[in-house]
């Protein structure tokens, strides 16, 4: 603290901000205009369907697999609902476990590698190691098995059971899977920003801990997170559609785009379109996000522009 | 080179005691045991019968116990029963690993075919429309959800075109219709492990290319293809051998998804059957041995990766 006031204007002069004319390539423009207008569409796209009377809810067999029309743009699914009501609210489902997803991973990996770099030693080394075996792990057959789990075993009450905590359920399940990535980029930025001359010289000119790390390591890790964060969010989202696929994330009657595609096998033979949207769905969703973390990432390393 | 080994077979060693533990309490914390199942079937039983089965089978242990029990059985290759498919545990689990590897086996060949290649020219053709469009198919590859393109693939080559099964056994034996079978799968998964690889040869040769080394070989009169083959292509074989390795997992995890599309009776549909059908003793002991190959797997590799790499070895 001593001299804080007195330091803080000789080490503004280190840049702490990257030098101008590092900018979002298009591509990664496009990327977070896909998604903003994904989340707009899915946020005020279903009650604007339901004031244009298309049904997403009540079953209708007599309109069971309707081919597009004029009271179903897309369709009807094999309970007679409105394809594009569905999937529009499986987009909000989607896009909240890509988002919480993102922020639960980078929130976990974050606190794992500062940790471990600042801790060093024996912590470090089982941390890491803990990462690279979670890395190489088969996750798919692991999460099944996690997913299966009944929350009521874990003191949960049994009502608890909704769509919000199956939503809660995957993110933690990603965070729990998905860390590692997050972690090494914040280890070695961490450790490598430690021995860095900028940080050394505001030490030793008595800067403390705190205005360091909001000085110093937050702007120069806000990089790497960011671009760890946005390859996560297409990871929750890839992780949410498979296990609602296998009928163990998000249970119907609530849509999302991955149990929408089970109901969608049992009835290819019949209607083979209704397969193609929400992949579609989840394909652009996921594009977009990876697209934004490739985009950030050249951002972040000017180095990777060129290759 | 010894140190280094033993190292990494004792930290292989730890991870799969780990997992086999979190997994058995995982289990353990599982709805429904065998003896709920039992009481649901027959209301006449007492809890002084259940006490009594319990203490029969050895439940009534602490779970420290229980898993010692356990571990000792498997190591033992005594895997126990299926109460799902009413046969020993060995008899379903031997065959169906052998059916998954045959399909990640084939799958990661053609991978690796087209990615050497195809990543080769990339990285000399940096920029060129070829590259570009290459680069949009992994990007592709990475993003897509493994289990949607299996469907996709069902609807197009086996409902509108009608060329190919679109899942389940072979009707009659012989090895065309094995083969027809097994296209479509294999085909995704081969997309799914093609990404990841082509990425990693791409910027890898790039990254060679620039490397002093090169420039010397071309001083030295030294050909592209010499360039390539001798020179820069060894310099990203080590890693490669570490990336295909890392591979593994997802690929096993996308055989879980792509097998079940397909009714191919792999491992992946035998953890999800198991786990849908309440047979969790089953399904643990699939999931590790799965586990265990992938870990196992990845140990060769960095056996391999030491073997090829002097400071890896030195390091």
């Amino acid at each position: 603290m001593r001299g804080s006031i007195r330091v803080s204007g000789s080490v503004e002069t280190f840049p702490a901000q990257p030098p101008s004319g590092r900018r979002v390539r298009p591509r990664g423009i496009a990327a977070l205009a896909v998604l903003c207008v994904l989340a707009l569409v899915c946020a005020f796209g279903p009650p604007l369907c339901r004031m244009l009377g298309l049904d997403g809810e009540s079953i209708d067999l007599a309109r069971r697999l309707a081919p597009p029309g004029p009271h179903a743009p897309l369709g009807t699914d094999e309970l007679g609902r409105d394809l594009l009501v569905r999937l529009l609210e499986g987009g909000r489902i989607s896009l909240a476990v890509g988002v919480g997803g993102a922020l639960a991973t980078t929130l976990l990996g974050t606190l794992l590698g500062v940790w471990a770099a600042l801790a060093r030693g024996t912590i470090d080394a089982l941390v890491m190691r803990i990462g690279d075996v979670l890395l190489a792990l088969p996750l798919l057959p692991l999460l099944v098995v996690l997913a299966a789990l009944d929350p009521g075993e874990l003191g949960l009450p049994a009502e608890l059971d909704s769509t919000a905590l199956e939503v809660g359920r995957i993110v933690l399940l990603v965070a729990l899977f998905g860390w590692p990535a997050t972690a090494r980029l914040v280890r070695a930025g961490t450790l490598s920003l430690e021995s860095a001359e900028f940080v050394r010289a505001a030490r030793a000119l008595g800067a403390s801990p705190m205005w360091v790390a909001r000085r110093h390591l937050v702007p120069n890790l806000a990089g790497p997170l960011g671009v760890a964060a946005a390859l996560a969010a297409g990871q929750a989202i890839l992780a949410e559609s498979v296990l609602s696929f296998l009928g163990l994330g998000i249970r119907p009657p609530a849509a999302s785009w991955g149990n929408m595609l089970s109901h969608a096998q049992e009835v290819m033979w019949q209607a083979p379109l209704l397969a193609l949207w929400p992949g579609l769905a989840i394909l652009l969703a996921v594009i977009a996000w990876n697209a934004l973390g490739d985009a950030l990432a050249e951002r972040a390393d000017p180095r990777a522009r060129r290759r | 080179m010894g140190a280094y080994l033993v190292r990494r077979g004792l930290e292989t060693a730890a991870s799969m005691l780990l997992v086999a533990f979190l997994l058995f309490v995982l289990v353990d914390l599982m709805p429904g045991d065998p003896l709920d199942l039992m009481l649901q079937a027959d209301p006449r039983l007492t809890s002084a019968d259940i006490a009594r089965l319990k203490a029969l089978y050895g439940l009534d242990r602490p779970l420290l116990e229980r898993f010692g029990t356990w571990l000792s059985d498997v190591l033992r290759g005594e895997f126990g029963y299926s109460r799902l498919y009413s046969v020993p545990v060995a008899e379903i689990l031997w065959p169906r690993l052998a059916s998954t590897l045959l399909l990640l086996g084939t799958s990661l060949l053609f991978a690796v075919l087209a990615a050497l290649p195809l990543g080769v020219l990339a990285a000399l053709r940096a920029g060129s429309l070829l590259d570009r469009m290459l680069n949009v198919f992994a990007f592709f590859g990475l993003s897509v959800p493994s289990f949607w393109l299996a469907l996709l693939a069902i609807v197009v080559f086996a409902v509108l075109l009608g060329w190919l099964p679109a899942g389940g056994e072979p009707a009659e034996p012989g090895l065309v219709p094995v083969v027809r079978h097994m296209v479509l799968p294999v085909s995704v998964l081969a997309l799914l492990a093609f990404a990841p690889l082509f990425r990693f040869l791409r910027a890898g040769l790039r990254e060679a290319l620039r490397e002093p080394f090169v420039r010397t070989a071309r001083a030295k009169g030294a050909g592209t293809a010499r360039v390539v083959f001798f020179h820069a292509l060894p310099q990203a074989t080590p890693t490669l051998v570490t990336i295909l390795a890392l591979q593994l997992g997802g690929l096993f995890s996308g055989a879980l998804a792509v097998e079940t599309v397909f009714g191919w009776l792999g491992m992946g549909r035998l953890i999800y059957e198991a786990i849908m059908g309440n047979d969790y003793h089953l399904a643990l002991v699939a999931v590790w041995v799965g586990t265990a190959a992938v870990l196992l797997a990845n140990l060769a590799a960095d056996v391999l990766h030491a073997r090829l790499d002097p400071r890896v070895r030195l390091g």
